[in-house]
């Protein structure tokens, strides 16, 4: 890879903004406002007029518009609006990524990456009534009264834990570790609503092997950053927070429909993780914090495994709570409390998050914080994954 | 067709080919008892689910070959929050992925029959039993399974 192939060092974010975090169906804004709301205060943070703003980059279908944002906020110029195509959190790091393409390659200077969610308006992805008849890769699996997400994913999981021997506690440990970092968030759904072993292993199954505690939240809310190119962002009142890497994709055939993946028992970064370490030029050891996707607890599981930070066989000694708390676990995890307890803004929170502990402003700040991965969207297909870095490492 | 011959309740999406008629052969195939899956006859590649090209060899239109509904359990789930309507109250169900060896290990999802509370172990071989919705909206029928050592 020639050293112009790559966005290592080329693009920063400088702003990070959000709304407040709801239940889901429970915000009184439209989701078309709650998205403004996390622009402009995205554009506060920075301290830059949202006119300056000339591309927007997306993920998942997201319902609102480049377009409709750029005429809402009176932009002169849109030069970029990107969509990266697949479902549910996959993109939420390739949101990053494509906005940040745009930039480096001279498409565009100022680019908002983001995520809005109203399920009250829009309704949820854990629910599926008021279909007929259904063809295609939901048609091998809704009349077996597989319907939802965890219904989905869990014969992954179970597949993975039987090949490894994964215990149940190494999936509670993940769970914990969202809870413990909530604590710490007043943003988080679940501030002051703390988990413990046994409120978890007390918990009503939702489909064995996921208790109640291993899937995401639904809520409501708005989430979004600002980048521009790295000879600006030290024009800015934040301390820079370089892209050091991002990719996207998918393994062999890993969207083969019916549960039909090659590699079944995967969280589909075998070809995505690699690619990811190669453009940010480090390796999973010099990564000090992760905030890594959880869809569901086996999904942080197996990420975690396909990005080196352990084998399998060892899954069980190092997924424990205290390896995964900042500031001085091994690897802090999901430091704002993820999907599972700030806020399910399809991951885009923890996008957010990430650029927070580069900056040092995290409310469970790690210390080794100059090197986050941020791990999109475990299980689906295309994944996506981003490395954020502080000038120190560029 | 007695209710309580469904594994569950009706109302669940009915399965229909898509719209160019792509898995067709599949679907009808249920109807009439038979399992039919994809294999390219040019380079011998089983496929499952269909698509309209091979692909390992790129050759369009693999064909369709009747396989035994005999397969064995590669992972399972007991389901227990319902996702929809119809499966409020039914209480917890089981979904097998079962793999085809005779098939080039192609995998398909359904039932397990019998009870939703047995203890169910990776690698147990099961039988196809097919299971006809004929007063559905749709008419339609499912593969669902049962362990061979209780195969009727």
């Amino acid at each position: 890879m020639t050293t112009s192939r790559t966005l290592r060092g080329r693009v920063a974010v400088v702003g990070v903004g959000e709304t407040t975090y709801y239940r889901h169906g429970k915000s009184e804004d439209a989701e078309f406002k709650l998205a403004l709301k996390a622009i402009l205060a995205a554009c506060a943070d920075a301290e830059i007029n949202p006119r300056d703003i000339d591309g927007f980059s997306s993920f998942s279908d997201d319902r609102n518009e480049a377009t409709r944002l750029a005429t809402a906020l009176g932009i002169p110029s849109l030069r970029t609006a990107t969509m990266q195509w697949g479902g549910g959190g996959g993109g939420c790091c390739a949101a990053v990524g494509n906005g940040a393409a745009a930039i480096a390659t001279g498409q565009a200077d100022c680019v908002v990456a983001f995520r809005s969610l109203a399920q009250g308006q829009f309704g949820r992805f854990g629910q599926s009534n008021g279909i007929e008849t259904i063809s295609g890769e939901k048609s091998y699996l809704m009349p077996y009264g597989i319907l939802s997400p965890p219904q989905r994913f869990a014969m992954r999981a179970r597949r993975f834990m039987y090949d490894h021997g994964i215990d149940q506690e190494a999936l509670r440990a993940i769970a914990l570790a969202s809870y413990h970092h909530a604590q710490a968030n007043p943003r988080a759904i679940m501030y002051g609503k703390p988990l413990d072993e046994a409120k978890y292993d007390g918990s009503r199954w939702i489909v064995e092997p996921f208790h109640l505690f291993d899937c995401c939240m639904e809520n409501d809310g708005a989430a979004a950053i600002i980048m521009v190119s790295a000879e600006r962002a030290k024009d800015f009142r934040n301390k820079p927070v370089y892209i050091l890497g991002a990719a996207s994709g998918s393994g062999p055939r890993f969207a083969a429909q019916a549960h039909n993946s090659e590699h079944y028992a995967s969280a589909n970064f075998g070809t995505v993780a690699p690619d990811l370490y190669r453009m940010a030029g480090v390796s999973a050891s010099d990564v000090g914090v992760v905030q890594s996707y959880e869809n569901f607890t086996a999904g942080v599981l197996m990420a975690l495994i396909e990005h080196g930070f352990f084998k399998p066989e060892e899954a069980n000694d190092f997924l424990q709570p205290a390896n995964l708390l900042a500031p001085t676990g091994r690897l802090p995890l999901n430091t704002s409390g993820g999907n599972l307890a700030e806020c399910y803004m399809h991951g885009f929170e923890l996008v957010l998050e990430a650029v927070r502990q580069v900056r040092g402003t995290s409310t469970s700040q790690a210390i080794r914080s100059d090197i986050a991965l941020v791990i999109g969207g475990p299980m689906v297909a295309p994944v996506s994954n981003l490395i954020l870095g502080s000038e120190k490492v560029l | 067709m007695n209710q309580s011959k469904f594994y569950l309740p009706e109302g669940l999406p009915i399965p229909v080919p898509e719209s160019d008629g792509l898995a067709s052969v599949y679907w009808n195939g249920l109807r009439e008892e038979k399992l039919f899956v994809q294999k390219c006859t040019h380079c011998g590649t089983w496929q499952f689910a269909p698509e309209w090209i091979c692909h390992h060899c790129h050759v369009f239109d693999p064909a369709w070959v009747e396989v035994d509904a005999i397969g064995h359990i590669y992972s399972w789930e007991r389901v227990w929050h319902p996702a929809h309507s119809v499966l409020k109250d039914h209480g917890p169900y089981l979904a097998i992925l079962v793999e085809l060896h005779q098939a080039g290990n192609v995998r398909m999802v359904g039932n397990l029959l019998g009870d939703p509370m047995q203890e169910v172990l990776i690698g147990s071989k099961v039988k196809g039993i097919f299971e006809h919705h004929l007063k559905a909206l749709v008419p339609h029928s499912l593969l669902q399974w049962r362990l061979e050592i209780d195969a009727i």
